[in-house]
């Protein structure tokens, strides 16, 4: 069959379409916390409006999955509320670093008809409930620090996350640092056995959030940034200084300050002193391989990383109720990206 | 002659190969995932043994698990749907095939059907922000008041439950008790009805003496169809149960399913006793599916043995 140039021309170009390579560009993929979910869309989104050849997918299928992918080297990062333990870093193989990447915290929720926003609670009269050893809410260890309150005679439900969850293990972890009693019973994880005799599992912080919005008399721990995005009603704890502070941003941003020499292995700031500092706070990690066999690619999450523990990219994480890690700890984390070879 | 004989038993051959594969299929797969559940489950199975049926607690941080709250749960929540489901679904088929007008009985049949097609977390949903609510407050305390003697209806009403899961379990395995048990009743056929009525038994005393006698085994077979459903059933479960692995005497109090512990603890489960446990569960959910079908079986062999 004869052919016009032009029919020539127009199937040498439709081959040279369909087998020129791919845009050279970089897939990045990653899994791991839920909680980070929110701000790691839309950091990434951002980050890929910038940088068009690089695009990241990440899967917020739980910080456990996201250490599990992590270490079988299917995704290229891993995201987790808690840092890999040594146990984890010796299955993993090859050497790991570990930086964070944002902070949180953890307010505790209480559904009280006729009570207001800023319930006064110590630190061990939380755990005690959660113990199941106060059972009232007009119980006199409540009502002694809430004078003026009308607190109603209602059995005590302690609520809980039913999921394994990294808001539990810094609630728990909390809970031990204050309470050698929760320490020996109970102990720190992301799931425990809930030893209080009321107590209630939800899953999922809206699980946990809902059932507390469903039964009066009933008190619950959640993130930071769901209790401000749905208008919970939380309590004021007194951390150590001795002061009553409410679950804020600017509170939790004053106890990551009170310990700026953190590291992957000595990660907890509960119970931090300072006038301000919340007691219930917590850092969320990134975990990525420091020898990447892909030096293209250990540059290019190099790259990214660097940028998102950066203060232009921590102030967005701000606007979603996310609190910005501090410099200092800004600075650790950059200076730890750097050993990574690339 | 020779070569249509010849094609013909090829292809004969091929569609008898064809057809012993497609049934063989289902046996390999079942095969495979027991196989593949035991060999998971093989480390917490070393480790608890038999003990891990009969332990009650269920303790991540110190790696202790054991699995009867759980199996208390699910089977309790699954009896509580099939008791409520058969009830009312045998009804509604009843109704369905011998009392409804012919306009009435099609649309009616879609709106039950239509109930199936709802999915598992919407029924959780509706769970948890009305019906939770409505046994907190109404039919809960109701309950306590008349039924308060019996241990079943004691103790503090928190809305989740193993009473609500047992009613939205119920609503889900509802469409499939009602259509099936509706095909069968309604495929006796109709001189069974006349000969019960031409003794002088009236509609009521026909179907209860001679419809559904015919019909029990296509209306057994329903019920565990539906029961296996229940005993399954994950995602709404999990939030309206209450997540709490302890066994109660109260159908008020929180518990916990085989199912829900799974998807509430996996994602999270990073030691590997924990993992091998929870796999374990998941063996154990497919052993009891197993047993209950074939208990069933039995039920119905023995009992309709002389039919």
């Amino acid at each position: 069959m004869k052919t016009s140039l032009l029919q020539r021309v127009a199937l040498g170009a439709l081959i040279a379409a369909l087998t020129a390579p791919a845009v050279a560009g970089t897939q990045l993929t990653g899994a791991g916390s839920t909680f980070v979910y929110p701000f790691f869309s839309k950091a990434f989104y951002q980050y890929s409006a910038k940088n068009p050849d690089v695009t990241v997918n990440y899967q917020s299928i739980g910080s456990g999955g996201g250490i599990a992918q992590f270490t079988q080297k299917t995704v290229d990062f891993g995201a987790s509320d808690v840092p890999m333990s040594s146990d984890e870093l010796k299955r993993a193989g090859d050497p790991v670093i570990q930086i964070p990447d944002t902070l949180g915290g953890v307010a505790i929720t209480y559904n009280l008809p006729g009570v207001p926003n800023g319930l006064r609670l110590t630190r061990k009269l939380v755990a005690d409930i959660f113990l199941g050893n106060v059972t009232n809410w007009n119980d006199a260890q409540i009502s002694r620090l809430n004078k003026g309150v009308k607190l109603p005679n209602l059995p005590i439900i302690a609520v809980h996350r039913s999921d394994g969850s990294g808001t539990t293990y810094i609630f728990t972890d909390f809970l031990s640092k204050v309470s050698p009693d929760w320490k020996s019973k109970v102990g720190t994880g992301k799931s425990v056995s809930w030893p209080a005799a009321s107590s209630v599992g939800g899953k999922g912080s809206e699980g946990l959030a809902g059932q507390v919005a469903n039964a009066a008399g009933s008190i619950g721990y959640v993130e930071l940034s769901y209790a401000l995005q749905n208008h919970l009603n939380t309590a004021a704890l007194q951390n150590a200084a001795g002061k009553f502070v409410s679950c804020s941003v600017g509170n939790v941003a004053a106890a990551a300050a009170s310990k700026p020499n953190i590291s992957a292995t000595d990660f907890s700031i509960v119970n931090q002193p300072g006038a301000n500092s919340y007691p219930i706070a917590g850092y969320s990690w990134v975990m990525l391989y420091q020898h990447g066999s892909d030096r293209a690619k250990s540059k290019v999450l190099h790259d990214l990383f660097a940028w998102l523990v950066s203060q232009p990219a921590q102030s967005m994480a701000g606007a979603l109720d996310y609190v910005p890690l501090p410099s200092s700890v800004q600075k650790t984390a950059q200076a730890t990206l750097k050993t990574m070879t690339f | 002659m020779r070569r249509r004989a010849d094609s013909a038993r090829r292809s004969d051959a091929f569609f008898l190969f064809c057809v012993y594969a497609a049934a063989a299929f289902f046996v390999v797969i079942v095969a495979a995932l027991f196989v593949m559940l035991t060999k998971g489950s093989w480390l917490s199975l070393q480790t608890f043994g038999l003990k891990f049926l009969w332990t009650s607690e269920w303790n991540p941080v110190n790696n202790t698990f054991g699995a009867l709250p759980l199996i208390f749960g699910t089977v309790v929540s699954s009896l509580i749907a099939i008791v409520l489901a058969g009830l009312v679904g045998i009804l509604a088929a009843t109704f369905l095939a011998d009392f409804a007008p012919r306009w009435m009985a099609r649309p009616l049949s879609f709106t039950i059907e239509l109930l199936a097609a709802v999915p598992s977390v919407v029924y959780g949903l509706w769970g948890l922000f009305v019906l939770a609510p409505l046994i907190r407050s109404y039919i809960g305390p109701a309950l306590q008041k008349t039924l308060g003697f019996l241990p079943l209806f004691q103790g503090p009403i928190y809305g989740v439950g193993l009473l609500t899961a047992g009613i939205i379990l119920a609503i889900m395995i509802l469409p499939t008790v009602t259509a099936i048990s509706r095909d069968v009743i309604a495929a006796i056929p109709e001189d069974q009805r006349e000969a019960g009525m031409s003794l002088g038994a009236t509609k009521w005393e026909t179907i209860r003496s001679v419809v559904l006698p015919a019909a029990r085994t296509g209306i057994f077979g329903a019920l565990i169809l539906a029961l296996g459903r229940a005993v399954g059933e994950t995602i709404a479960v999990t939030m309206v149960i209450g997540n709490r692995p302890v066994i109660s005497a109260s159908l008020f109090a929180p518990s916990y399913t085989l199912a829900s512990v799974i998807a509430n603890e996996f994602t999270e489960a990073t030691s590997d006793l924990y993992l091998s446990a929870l796999i374990e569960l998941g063996l154990l959910l497919f052993v009891v599916s197993f047993l209950i079908n074939a208990m069933a079986r039995l039920m119905m062999w023995t009992v309709f043995r002389d039919k």
